[in-house]
């Protein structure tokens, strides 16, 4: 049974999309899926197929995030909110270690074990999971392991979802991301009007398969599946000229268009916290009153800080052209000898989120435009 | 008389020598409301373990009254905004090792700074019977104006937890970390939706500098700038943004000559709508 789901797909009615939540939560998983809070669909702890967002479709633009209700019975008919994963594996602030001033020994440092409770992820999207791999690259796959990431990363079981929605925001098909998903999950569904197709790729999400009342999946269900995902693909608009930009980056530092932009970028941060790929952060200590004891916390940070480029005495990036050119350079350029690709899945959110409707695809496209003239 | 404030007691042998190597803190109040005053006083149990630590010889809403006492921390609050203020405010600073102005009206002159920009003599004249007994000036304005000022807590008010960490670094003898981040970091760190890009709403987040906890938009509610301007804010881009949520420049420029009227980048905002 659990050789012939993996081998194949399986269908699973959408009336017994219930059991889902139920064998995952027999199996220990604390479940984390989507939701609609305070006008938007946040991942957040899911008990049951109701607390998911049936029948709502969001509107995205530069800038703009609104929810809308639909006459659609589906319960992914919408592209993304402000975060998935990044939460959850690399927390927005967690204590790293502590230290404690003891009389006779001086001061003694400990590590504070992660919190790292066996979480599934239900309904993640092709590009959370592309950034999910350039994060465990950050994190787990470099010269120093980060304990804490690696300890929850572990613990995720991930239940992807094939997007058919893509907001007008979303380019996950110029970046290579999406929007059809092709590995990293332990199980996968497609959302169609009578169920969900399902495939398992890991030996957990086969256990979690053969434990749900499936059948096996029609050729018909299969092509009513893959029909959403091309449509979705076909209706993105925006795009980059190349998937790797790091010359034309480089060989435009002095380019009018990043003083352009500084007019317009508030130098909030906004774009990076929402980015799931970005991984800076800043460190600080919060000690006792008393001073006996101090904890030493790491919270997300931005390039868009004055912090961030602070050296011993000076502030590297001052103003927000220099800051606004670290991110993107980084993110589409250097990234590539970093870490292999590009820094950016095509989610979209920077643009959506920017509270000034910055939109990173119309940067590049001037500053390639016009690098193509010169 | 030296005090080290950098010690904690641990130095020392005897109770008597303890008791004399306490760092000794003043509260001062001057145009305000009280409200960062009671920063210190809603401190809960930390209130008792900071008065095992300090003496605390003025500080007129708890109790102790001595204004003029040579101290190693004077905390201010409030904004200059009569002559005696001036002279007071200047006593204060000759017998205190660190000043340490606390809340929007001593770190840039408070509410009551919107006089600044009008007839000051009109509005006293509209408002008291007797205007000839006010001995009042013109403006109001934040404690650095006047004096060196050595540690700047904003806020209105500022809380219990910012207090104590500024308590903390100065008995440390160690310079307060600044808080220099924009509101809306700390508000995605609190996974908090933003509320002008899903409702549109005029938040002045994105200018203003952190410390609250991003607390206003947890509420789903707009950021009014409590906090002050943080470091490179780009007020002209957020002008527009708010012009194109459909604000007449009026209400935009109320955004800005609210709280922190007199903090230079919200006053020089705000300024240039009303032209």
């Amino acid at each position: 049974m659990a050789q012939m789901a993996a081998a194949g797909f399986s269908f699973l009615q959408r009336g017994r999309f219930q059991q889902l939540f139920d064998v995952l939560q027999e199996a220990g998983y604390r479940c984390v899926g989507p939701r609609v809070t305070d006008g938007a669909i946040l991942y957040d702890t899911v008990t049951k197929v109701e607390d998911l967002p049936q029948a709502v479709r969001d509107r995205q633009a530069p800038g703009h995030y609104r929810l809308e209700s639909s006459k659609s019975e589906l319960y992914f008919a919408w592209a993304n909110g402000p975060q998935a994963l990044k939460p959850l594996v690399f927390k927005p602030r967690e204590t790293l270690w502590q230290c404690q001033a003891q009389p006779s020994r001086g001061l003694q440092f400990e590590t504070v074990p992660p919190e790292a409770p066996a979480t599934a992820v239900i309904g993640v999207r092709a590009c959370d999971l592309a950034a999910l791999r350039l994060q465990d690259r950050h994190f787990i796959h470099g010269p120093v392991v980060d304990p804490a990431y690696l300890a929850r990363r572990r613990n995720l079981f991930l239940v992807a979802v094939n997007c058919t929605h893509p907001a007008d925001t979303c380019f996950c098909r110029s970046t290579g991301d999406g929007p059809q998903v092709t590995n990293g999950f332990d199980l996968l569904l497609s959302e169609i009007d009578a169920g969900f197709v399902i495939e398992a790729r890991t030996d957990q999400g086969v256990d979690v398969l053969g434990r749900l009342p499936t059948e096996g999946a029609t050729a018909k269900q299969l092509e009513a599946a893959r029909q959403p995902i091309a449509r979705g693909a076909q209706a993105q608009t925006r795009r980059f000229p190349t998937r790797n930009l790091r010359d034309t980056l480089l060989s435009n530092l002095d380019h009018p268009r990043w003083q352009q932009v500084a007019e317009r970028c508030l130098s909030c941060g906004n774009c990076t916290a929402v980015c799931p790929t970005c991984f800076c952060h800043s460190e600080g200590d919060e000690p006792t009153l008393d001073g006996s004891r101090s904890e030493h916390y790491r919270q997300w940070g931005s390039c868009f800080t004055r912090t961030h480029s602070y050296i011993h005495g000076l502030v590297i990036r001052g103003d927000t052209r220099l800051r606004y050119r670290q991110w993107l350079t980084h993110k589409l350029g250097t990234w590539h000898e970093q870490y292999g690709r590009s820094g950016c899945v095509g989610c979209g959110r920077c643009i959506s989120w920017c509270p000034v409707g910055i939109d990173l695809t119309e940067e590049i496209a001037a500053i390639c435009a016009s690098a193509a003239d010169a | 008389m030296e005090h080290r404030p950098g010690m904690t007691g641990q130095e020392t042998n005897t109770a008597a020598a303890e008791a004399v190597s306490k760092p000794r803190i003043a509260v001062h109040k001057f145009a305000s409301c009280d409200g960062c005053q009671l920063a210190f006083l809603n401190l809960g149990e930390d209130l008792l373990a900071l008065m095992e630590m300090v003496d605390v010889v003025h500080f007129a809403e708890a109790g102790p009254v001595d204004p003029d006492a040579e101290v190693d921390f004077a905390f201010i609050e409030g904004s200059i905004s009569t002559p005696a203020d001036i002279e007071r405010v200047k006593r204060i600073r000759e017998r205190s090792r660190y000043v340490i102005a606390v809340g929007a009206c001593a770190t840039a002159g408070g509410l009551q700074a919107l006089r600044n920009m009008a007839d000051a003599g009109q509005w006293m004249r509209a408002v008291y019977a007797e205007p000839g007994n006010i001995k009042s000036l013109d403006t109001s304005t934040p404690v650095a104006q006047h004096i060196k000022v050595d540690l700047e807590l904003w806020g209105c008010p500022v809380n219990g937890r910012q207090v104590l960490a500024a308590v903390r670094a100065l008995l440390s003898g160690v310079a307060p970390a600044e808080e220099h981040d924009k509101v809306c970091l700390e508000c995605k760190r609190r996974q908090s939706v933003c509320v002008m890009v899903a409702k549109g709403m005029p938040c002045m987040g994105p200018m203003t500098r952190t410390g609250c906890g991003a607390l206003c938009p947890s509420f789903g509610r707009d950021c009014y700038g409590c906090y002050g301007p943080a470091e490179n804010s780009n007020t002209d881009s957020l002008t527009r943004r708010f012009e194109g949520l459909g604000l007449l420049p009026d209400a935009v420029a109320r955004r800005f000559l609210s709280i922190n009227n007199g903090a230079p980048a919200f006053n020089d905002a705000g300024r240039k709508l009303r032209e």
